[in-house]
């Protein structure tokens, strides 16, 4: 067996001996170099642009709106996001113009010779301000859109409740920060067009890209180049690069690179949405919820992009992993001066679990009960309804993952024994505990109407290919589908090979995002490596009669005889039958039902569950906090591979410590400032805790051998076992973060 | 406002110097630059400003270096030069006459990976592998000079190297793994 | 939106040809082998060339591509500005000494404790193998981190150009937000730190943004000569709480002759929260600065009774 193995990364070789190609790695003949001209300004109207005389114009490609073939827009939900400004401005850095010229460095020259004037409009820059609706930048009431989700009522509820509980909390910009920056080089072709680079997800620049060039399916070609980690910010923005770089080949006849410095990349590109979120929560004397209600403001910047999907997920697992039969939440995205926030790992629901998480504790608090206590008593359990009336049928490790981390003994024990707080010798100590939930996949019904396709294709050598649109962007793809193919024929992983993501060789997986590439597409790709394995046996036995024939570990028996090897018997088939190729479509699992109209059913067919413990120092002299050790347990059906998934949760758990205590983006009239390393801080590993990681694998029976999503929950937890462990050794209740030492100081006085 | 009082003339330097003739090198944009790069001597023409980084990945074309910020914060550019590690970022050519350079292409040796980089492999220390490069110069440079980190020692060594995917939790078990390995 | 490719104001564009010449690979550097080479240079070119010695901060600018300069004059060859040496009452330190020769070096441990603990301090390995002392003087921010151990030192500066050799007070070193007293034509030779005295003990305390490679919000550097808890001198010195590295010379002179108690101790650090004048920008706020000045203050000079 493959899977549950720690079998090395497919790609591994290549990554640590530098031989990886990423974009910025390849250079090709005759290749231009690109660069985009924004705006400087939040909102308002271009007035004029102005080229140098004095410059020599002619070594220069210069593209603007008007030179798009097709569509002025980037394809997503809505298409409201111009792909180049024509005369509006919406957001600080909007992209008004493309030049490219033969070294990046002609270029930036070039760049300082365009002048651009505005007539700048005031714009609006904050939640607060979007709601006042004292300027309308969107639709009537500045709101993208908005969700409400109800179940029972809500008024009888908090009639029934002995303590109402009240708070709000707030949640900033988080910025993606993978290593690699952004990037893509785009090559025309007669009537086609050609782009490679970083992302998540070909098949969205492959239709961004017909809409803003009116070619067919066949015209564009998609592929990704090693990605240097993406965590959902190469999710939907490589199409705005991807299509610049199209624009500017296209205009020149020649490849142009298009690549970000760090600076450009942080100030331009989509972050994790800032919020409010408000909840009133009806408690009973023992400390049952009988009433919730939650009230959630997402930040959506210029566009519309992802907002409705990140705000759909916010408003599903606002609650949290809780019971509560009288729930009220309504959730809404509005539009600001600022650019389009979007896809980050978590995906919503990192702001809404620090949200239910504090309010829990306040709710204890009240109540005078204790954090483990509280949750207990509430904790979803197998049978349990959700939120939006959504039985949980399977593979429930609420009770497993918490009990896993949380040895009441020893949390009490360490519990308010921080030091006198007066004295600047000593360190504070605290702790705190999250439990949380993700659901994997899309939300409602869109793995039913993604119908996401995967394939298994064999090699002239007989060995499997995977066929697969989901790309590796560090967190392990190939490696993790080479496993479930490799049982499932019952080779060897190395007998798997996994096709580079190309649109013209490989079908459409759905994108690489919603920790759905193991759970939804490991699952076709299982039932494709299925399909191939009955055409092979059907073969067989035709070839042999009405043998009884068997596929095990890698050989082919018939009436209990040793035949062939996979790879003979494939090649056989091959030879005598040309190609030998099975594709498999997702299907949610019987009994998942969604209603979108009134936001009710099954959001998910499963949950992934997780709990932590965090504990803290902080420095009484610098109000610094130093997380010193993060124990964490986490349910995901399955490990494929148990290094690859710890790799999941140890990553996503320091991203969110980033997000607890560190990362803060600095803003002025809608332009971020600190758009620099040196500034935006992430955790280096002198800031990282230790990271002790438990899997605990309650079986999903319609997951590949029974995984569930991995990718995103890690990033869920963090952030509010670190506050309440902060409130432990501080005493005070801190409602926002990062919780920097500048907010704590404010806070605790 | 500044009492400045000079206190000895230790040398005044000649109104010739004989070594330089400006008037050539202002008029020239590049110089000739001869280095050891992953034991090769190797020669380019560049201004000598260019990055040091832009010298490996466009004259020599070993790409494997990276660059992730252009402000030695993330160390994805990381090489040891002369022993010494260095963001290559930060560094102009002009001063890498006669260095020896190692970067990441000259950790392995005629195709066997250099120790931790098969630690790295078995841990899980790379997923993305953009920060690996640099990660792997940083813990080469700490091994040449210390044999058997501890744990600390480790964590310090790469404090430089910006990792987004790992957490440094398995970069860390690595590095330990290939000390004690060694 | 108009195009107006005709309109003949080319001055709108850039205010001078060199702003635009200022990328690395228009211009042009210099790498002088002596010192007498490195003077010739500086004479000739004066306020045109910029020098460049490990390029830790300058090739920052440049990549971020705010350096307005055309040449450089590259002293990384200059060996005779290296070096750590013993000179008696003082350590010399040659300019281009990098922060891990002063991490490293027994001299420093022994004689000048607070100026390797601000090294280590300094973004991470990679700076430290690189960056120098001299490039931290001349670079001149506010937010050095060792500038604040040679205030407490009262170090000097030793400045050469190819009129002589002077030395500077390294108090009088600052006239204004990254300004110095140096003329254009002069290069910083060494710093001299004078040794601790008997009785003397350095601090120096950093508050940064992380954990490592952090750029500082507010950094402080003490010496102090205590007998039985009765400070007999002390010098203070902060960097990112004013335009340059100050000393407190108000703290300083309410703690002279002091003896430190809890009482004693709060009022100095007080004093000083009020004594600074730091600003809010993107990584602290002027609130907070204040407020840690006073804790760093209260927690250095609490380990002295």
């Amino acid at each position: 067996m493959a899977v549950g193995q720690n079998v090395l990364r497919k790609e591994g070789y290549e990554k640590l001996t530098g031989a990886a190609r990423y974009i910025d790695d390849i250079t090709l003949d005759g290749m231009l170099h690109g660069k985009t001209i924004r705006s400087s300004i939040p909102c308002g109207r271009i007035k004029s642009i102005t080229f140098d005389p004095d410059y020599d114009w002619s070594r220069i490609v210069v593209a603007d709106y008007r030179d798009i073939p097709g569509n002025n827009y980037v394809a997503l939900i809505e298409n409201d996001q111009p792909l180049l400004a024509e005369t509006e401005i919406r957001h600080c850095e909007e992209p008004i113009l493309l030049i490219a010229a033969e070294s990046k460095h002609e270029a930036e020259v070039a760049a300082r010779h365009i002048r651009i004037e505005y007539e700048e409009s005031p714009p609006v820059l904050t939640i607060e301000e979007a709601l006042e609706g004292d300027r309308i930048i969107y639709g009537s009431d500045n709101i993208f859109k908005s969700f409400l989700i109800a179940r029972g009522d809500v008024d009888e509820g908090f009639k029934q409740a002995h303590t109402i509980v009240e708070g709000e909390y707030r949640v900033p910009h988080q910025e993606q920060l993978y290593i690699e920056p952004q990037g893509m080089i785009a090559i025309p072709g007669d009537n086609a067009m050609t782009v490679m680079g970083s992302m998540q997800c070909p098949y969205y620049i492959h239709k961004a890209l017909k809409h803003v060039f009116n070619l067919s399916d066949e015209q564009v070609i998609v592929i990704q180049t090693t990605t240097g980690g993406g965590f959902g910010g190469k999710e939907e923005y490589p199409s705005v690069i991807a299509a610049h770089a199209a624009l500017l080949a296209h205009k020149a006849g020649r490849p142009v690179k298009l690549v970000y410095d760090r600076a450009e990349d942080i100030a331009a590109t989509p972050k994790r949405h800032p919020g409010i979120i408000r909840h009133r929560t009806g408690v009973t004397k023992e400390g049952q919820l009988v009433a919730s209600e939650i009230d959630i403001l997402f930040d959506g910047g210029a566009y519309v992009t992802l907002s409705p999907v990140v705000l759909s997920r916010g408003a599903i697992h606002a609650l949290g992993p809780y019971r509560c039969d009288n729930v009220r939440i309504t959730a809404r995205a509005v539009a600001t001066n600022t650019p389009p926030n979007g896809a980050f790992r978590g995906f919503g629901a990192p702001q809404v679990t620090f949200a239910y998480e504090m309010q829990m504790e306040k709710v204890a608090a009240k109540l005078i009960l204790d954090s483990v206590t509280i949750r207990q008593i509430n904790m979803l359990r197998e049978g349990d309804i959700t939120a939006t009336g959504q039985r949980l049928n399977w593979s429930v490790g609420s009770e497993d993952v918490f009990n896993a981390v949380v040895d009441r003994k020893k949390f009490f024990e360490k519990r308010g024994n921080a030091a006198d707080k007066s004295d600047l010798r000593g360190k504070l100590y605290g702790i705190g505990l999250s439990f949380f939930f993700h659901g994997a996949g899309f939300t409602g019904s869109g793995e039913a109407k993604m119908k996401a396709q995967a394939g298994i294709g064999i090699t002239p050598e007989g060995r499997a290919r995977v066929l697969s649109g989901s790309t590796e962007i560090g967190q392990g793809t190939r490696t993790i589908f080479s496993q479930i193919v490799a049982d499932e024929l019952g080779i060897g992983c190395d007998d798997v090979e996994v096709e580079e993501p190309d649109t013209s060789r490989v079908p459409d997986s759905g994108p690489t995002v919603a920790s759905r590439t193991c759970m939804v597409v490991g699952r076709v790709v299982q039932l494709a490596a299925y399909e191939v394995k009955q055409k092979l046996l059907r073969f067989v036995a035709e070839r042999y009669g009405d043998a009884d024939v068997k596929l095990i570990e890698g050989r082919f028996d018939a009436n209990g005889k040793e035949l062939a090897s996979f790879s003979e018997i494939a090649r056989a088939y091959l030879d005598l039958r040309g190609e030998l190729k099975a594709y498999a479509s997702y299907a949610n699992p019987p009994g998942i039902e969604w209603d979108d109209e009134t936001y009710t059913g099954d959001a998910y067919p499963v949950f992934s569950w997780g709990a932590m413990v965090a504990e803290v120092e902080v420095d009484p002299v610098t109000w610094a906090v130093t997380v010193t050790k993060i124990t964490t347990a986490q349910d995901i059906g399955r490990a494929i591979n148990p290094v690859l998934a710890a790799g999941q949760i140890e990553g996503g758990t320091l991203q969110a410590v980033g997000y607890g205590v560190l990362e803060e983006l600095v803003w002025n009239r809608g332009r971020i400032i600190n758009n620099q390393l040196t500034n935006y801080i992430i955790p280096t590993s002198l800031d990282a805790p230790e990271i002790e990681t438990i899997i605990i694998e309650k079986e999903y029976p319609h997951g590949p051998f029974g995984a569930k999503g991995v990718g995103e929950l890690p990033m869920d937890g963090a952030a509010p076992a670190i506050a309440l462990a902060v409130y432990d050794a501080v005493g005070h209740f801190v409602t926002e973060i990062p919780i920097t030492p500048e907010r704590l100081m404010v806070v605790a006085g | 406002m500044c009492i400045v009082s000079v206190i000895s003339v230790i040398s005044v330097a000649k109104n010739v110097c004989p070594n330089l003739v400006w008037s050539d090198l202002e008029a020239k944009k590049s110089m000739k630059l001869n280095f050891r790069v992953n034991g090769v001597e190797r020669e380019i023409d560049a201004p000598p400003m260019k990055r040091l980084l832009d010298a490996l990945r466009e004259d020599l074309r070993l790409t494997g270096t990276k660059e992730g910020c252009g402000e030695g914060e993330c160390g994805a550019c990381s090489v040891i030069v002369d022993g010494e590690a260095l963001n290559s970022c930060l560094a102009p050519v002009c001063q890498m006459q006669n260095a020896n350079i190692i970067t990441v292409e000259g950790l392995a040796r005629d195709g066997k990976l250099d120790p931790l980089q098969q630690a790295f492999l078995e841990c899980g220390a790379a997923q993305c592998g953009i920060c690996t490069p640099g990660m792997l110069i940083a813990a080469r440079a700490l091994l040449d000079a210390n044999r058997r980190p501890s744990r600390d020692e480790i964590k310090e060594a790469i404090a430089g190297n910006l990792c987004r995917c790992t957490g440094y939790v398995k970069i860390i078990d690595a590095i330990e793994q290939a000390a004690s390995a060694a | 939106m108009s195009f107006s490719p005709s309109l003949g104001f080319a001055k709108l564009f850039l205010p001078s040809p060199s702003l635009l010449n200022f990328m690395a690979l228009d211009s042009t550097a210099f790498s002088p082998t002596s010192l007498d080479e490195a003077y010739e240079l500086l004479t000739r070119f004066v306020s045109q060339a910029k020098i460049i010695a490990g390029g830790t901060d300058l090739m920052v600018l440049m990549n971020a591509r705010q350096l307005n300069a055309e040449r450089f004059i590259d002293i990384w060859a200059l060996n005779e500005l290296r070096g750590i040496s013993d000179e008696g009452e003082t350590i010399r330190i040659g300019a281009l000494t990098t922060y891990t020769q002063l991490i490293k070096s027994p001299l420093i441990q022994l004689h000048a404790p607070a100026l390797a603990e601000a090294s280590r301090t300094i973004g991470a390995i990679q700076i430290q193998n690189r960056g120098t002392i001299g490039g931290n003087i001349v670079n001149a921010s506010p937010a050095g981190d060792s500038l604040p151990v040679l205030a407490a030192f009262d170090a000097e500066v030793e400045v050469g150009s190819v009129r002589g050799v002077r030395r500077i007070g390294f108090n009088e070193f600052y006239t204004g937000y990254r300004k110095t007293v140096m003329a254009a034509d002069e290069i910083v030779l060494a710093v001299r730190a004078p040794k601790l005295k008997p009785g003397e003990r350095s601090f120096f305390y950093k508050v940064g943004t992380r954990r490592a490679q952090a750029i500082s919000k507010i950094v402080m550097a003490v010496k102090a000569k205590t007998t039985d808890g009765m400070i007999n001198s002390i010098n203070i010195s902060l960097g990112s709480v004013a335009p340059t590295v100050i000393r407190a010379p108000q703290t300083e002179s309410l703690l002279a002759n002091a003896t430190l108690n809890d009482e004693v101790i709060w009022q100095a650090a007080t004093h000083l929260s009020k004594e600074v004048s730091p600003i809010t920008d993107m990584r602290s706020t002027e609130h907070y600065r204040r407020k840690v000045a006073r804790n760093a203050l209260a927690k250095i000079l609490s380990q002295m009774v």
